[in-house]
């Protein structure tokens, strides 16, 4: 990157809130030509919504944006392309059934005459072999390929070469590389630097610091709404951006409380998570929280569903208190005292259109039947309901909201009162703060050490180290479906999980 | 973002009182109750044999048929799923009724147990094909079950009707206790025991949690596939029964009985107020969508108005319902964003 290369980009004083709701509160940013520059901060720092306005999806409250020195104003994502700015989400916006060259120019085909006219498939296609081949691709190759039959990495490629098609000067990647496989992740970043040669400027989001090393050239850091600082990635260490982005010390993030260790009350032996070569064992002692680090796709969710007996056919032996459970189904695993409260509580783990009490009752509602006539006790449901509420604080006048009306962390403290209310021993939490606010994060982790203190075993899966470094006692990493590391947490640190989490 | 969003939501609810939310959720409960007053106001005022204990009971005797197909079809509906085949399970059943008692000559309760029996049977293999054959959807299978019992229903006879059927079968059709039609209490309380059903045991949630969503249902321990199974299994029961009441009306079986019934029974249902999603309706609302239904048909007939035309008139009517359910769901939406 050229040192004194002219802003391409520069936004002053943004500001956005959504009613009484200040969500950017003044964010100054610049981004110049042929750089990389990293955006990074926590879930609801502000990211998602600072990208939403820079591509026209949300119109800012306040402040300019200036293109290549002249102000702008981005009233829909059609005036974002216009200027040159294309966006790679992480959920990528391809149509699977139709080819690359289809894909690259969706919404855009080139017709042969001005009326009547069939498309120009030759067009289409020679172009899209160009822009492949800039990207360092076969694209002769690639380019009649049915894009569903690609793989993640090269899908994004195509992605990027629609960005090339449209010429864009400034490509916005979130989190391009929480689905790659270490192999695919080589190569994007082979992609940006191409990129970077031909003077594309690069907003890049990521949560992982390591990768920044590898390819940022400057990193902004967002904390509640707020633009805290611009550094330099090479003269900067990734421990002064966490301080930043994190605003205070990890002690009050996370509450850990240490706990005697006592017997093993959970053992997992030979489980086979699918597509791995090697089966996976191991133990949790009382008074321990253990965590389960690596990847996405590493085959952590794939590990706790096996043993939980949600996909069939699961191999292996799982123990508690030294006495062998059969689990064939999650109903089995329920009986045995076996919790999972998933990473999508709104896809797997709520009833949106239900009442609370409903949600909440509903993985144990055998044991509110009436001898009688076999019929529901409606109110202890109720009172029961009411108690977890009153117990883990869910913000709601009522249990007879519907579980769609509360937010995100809420809803997952109804998703815990439900596990709670099956009275399980084993608590296995899969990303149990993904996506909510940083209060509800500490009383999440505030109700895992209680969960413990109670004589209760408890398994956490995540993907944000600082959680993992700050709450747990032991550390598993996982890599392509085995343990490839089992680090007491004392030992542990970024570098040493990231390295078993990669495989290196 | 998104969570931002949420967080306000809840500031927003907070300031409804749940009072006031009962009263909004009472408000989209009678709604289709003031539509069907209206409908009764309209047309008692425009026909003088509308409002008469005569007619009135005639309505609701017309209704019990598809008052029973429709219970069925809330179940499957609740599930996210849809029982194509009512209409074929009613004439298989009462064909099959028809020819153990008046064929062979067994014993009339012989009969309504066969009736009920094959309904029964009938979606348990509904339900087994949706569950076990892992068909897309219940459309599929109770499509093509739909296509098999008619066939079944035509061949038993080789198409023709069978008249004559024993005095008890025929009290299910035509008794009359007081002024109130035998058929119309007998519903009653079908649905007042399907009211319990859905509403306080655990099989009756269990149906809710599997249309509402049916992963978290699973993983929730719920079996999900014995759910399923259950639902159909009952839908066949239900059209078990409505084959004893029509043919013990028209002291015949005949293998068209039935044909397209159900159309009206989904048409109650949504209009009801049950989500094609699933795991929104409610008995009541099917009850007030099924005499919506066979008020309008009656009172157009009292107006003289063609079958075709009616035909047209039930058809907007169905859309218009369901429109209004869309507006109410997208100010919903709207207010929560």
């Amino acid at each position: 990157m050229t040192v004194n290369s002219a802003d391409l980009l520069e936004i002053r004083g943004i500001k956005k809130s959504f009613d009484t709701n200040v969500v950017l509160k003044g964010i100054d940013l610049s981004v110049k030509t042929g750089e990389v520059h990293v955006l990074l901060g926590e879930n609801g720092a502000g990211k998602s919504t600072l990208i939403k306005i820079l591509t026209g999806v949300y119109p800012k409250d306040d402040g300019e944006i200036i293109w290549n020195g002249n102000p702008v104003e981005l009233n829909n994502p059609q005036d974002a392309i216009h200027l040159g700015i294309s966006t790679i989400y992480q959920e990528l916006n391809n149509i699977q059934q139709l080819k690359v060259y289809e894909n690259i120019f969706l919404g855009r085909e080139v017709n042969k005459r001005r009326i009547l006219s069939y498309i120009n498939k030759k067009f289409m296609r020679n172009e899209a072999v160009r822009c492949l081949n800039e990207l360092g691709q076969n694209g002769n190759e690639l380019v009649n390929m049915e894009v569903g039959k690609l793989g993640m990495g090269q899908q994004q490629l195509v992605e990027i070469a629609k960005a090339i098609a449209l010429d864009a000067k400034l490509i916005i990647m979130d989190e391009p590389t929480s689905s790659l496989s270490g192999k695919e992740v080589e190569q994007l970043y082979k992609v940006i630097d191409l990129l970077k040669q031909r003077n594309v400027a690069i907003i890049f989001i990521t949560h992982k610091l390591e990768e920044i090393k590898r390819i940022g050239d400057r990193v902004t850091i967002l904390r509640d709404g707020y633009m805290i600082k611009t550094l330099p990635v090479k003269t900067t260490e990734p421990d002064d951006w966490i301080e930043l982005m994190v605003g205070r010390s990890l002690s009050e993030k996370y509450p850990k409380q240490k706990f005697k260790y006592g017997n093993e009350g959970f053992r997992v032996e030979n489980i086979m998570v699918e597509g791995a070569t090697e089966p996976v064992s191991f133990s949790i002692h009382y008074g321990e929280i253990v965590g389960i680090a690596g990847l996405v796709g590493a085959g952590r969710t794939e590990l706790v569903r096996a043993i939980f007996g949600a996909d069939p056919k699961s191999k292996g032996k799982i123990y508690i208190d030294g006495k062998e459970i059969t689990i064939k189904s999650p109903k089995d695993a329920i009986n045995a005292g076996i919790a999972l409260i998933t990473e999508d509580r709104k896809n797997e783990g709520l009833l949106l259109d239900q009442p609370l009490d409903f949600n909440i009752t509903m993985a144990s509602l055998r044991n509110y039947i009436n001898k009688k006539f076999r019929l529901l006790n409606s109110k202890i449901i109720k009172k029961d309901a009411e108690n977890y509420i009153n117990e883990l604080q869910v913000k709601t006048d009522s249990v007879d909201l519907h579980a769609r009306f509360l937010s995100g962390g809420n809803q997952q403290k109804v998703v815990i009162a439900k596990w709670l209310c099956t009275n399980a021993k084993v608590f296995m939490f899969d990303e149990p703060t993904r996506g909510i606010d940083v209060g509800a994060k500490v009383e999440v982790y505030r109700l895992m050490n209680e969960l413990v203190e109670a004589g209760n075993i408890v398994l956490m899966i995540s993907s944000e180290l600082p959680e993992i470094l700050g709450m747990c006692d032991r550390v598993l990493v996982m890599n392509e479906g085995k343990i490839t590391a089992n680090i007491p947490i004392e030992e542990a640190t970024q570098e040493n999980i990231m390295k078993a989490a990669t495989g290196v | 973002m998104s969570q931002v969003l949420e967080q306000k939501t809840v500031e927003e609810t907070k300031v409804f009182k749940q009072s006031q939310l009962s009263l909004k959720k009472y408000l989209s409960k009678f709604g289709t109750l003031l539509a069907l007053f209206l409908l009764f106001v309209f047309f008692s005022l425009s026909s003088e044999k509308f409002l008469t204990v005569d007619n009135l009971m005639n309505i609701v005797n017309q209704a019990s048929i598809n008052a029973l197909l429709s219970l069925g079809m809330l179940l499957a509906i609740l599930t996210a799923g849809i029982d194509l085949s009512v209409g074929s399970m009613l004439a298989l059943s009462s064909m099959l009724m028809a020819v153990v008692t008046v064929n062979i000559g067994m014993h009339p309760i012989l009969g309504i147990i066969t009736s009920l029996g094959v309904g029964g049977l009938f979606g348990l293999v509904n339900g087994l094909l949706l569950t076990k054959l892992h068909l897309p959807h219940p459309f599929i299978s109770t499509m093509g079950t739909q296509f098999i019992g008619r066939g079944l229903a035509l061949i038993v006879t080789g198409a023709a009707p069978i008249a004559g059927l024993p005095l008890l079968i025929q009290f299910f059709g035509t008794a009359e206790i007081g002024p109130i039609p035998f058929s119309f209490l007998l519903v009653l309380v079908v649905y007042i025991f399907m009211h319990i059903f859905l509403s306080n045991t655990k099989t009756g949630r269990h149906i809710y949690a599997v249309g509402g969503n049916k992963e978290a249902a699973r993983l929730s321990g719920i079996n999900v596939d014995r759910v399923l199974i259950t639902v159909y299994t009952i839908s066949g029961l239900m059209a078990g029964l409505a084959g004893i009441i029509m043919s013990g009306r028209v002291n015949s079986a005949f293998p068209l009985a039935g044909l397209q019934y159900e159309t009206d029974a989904i048409a109650a249902v949504i209009i009801g107020g049950a989500s094609f999603f699933g795991g929104v309706g409610t008995v009541w609302g099917t009850a007030i969508g099924v005499m919506i239904i066979a008020v309008l048909r009656n009172g157009l007939n009292l107006l003289n108005m063609s079958a075709d035309l009616q035909m047209a008139v039930i058809g907007a009517v169905i859309i218009g319902a369901v429109y209004v359910d869309v507006l109410r769901q997208r100010k919903r939406k709207k207010n929560k964003n």
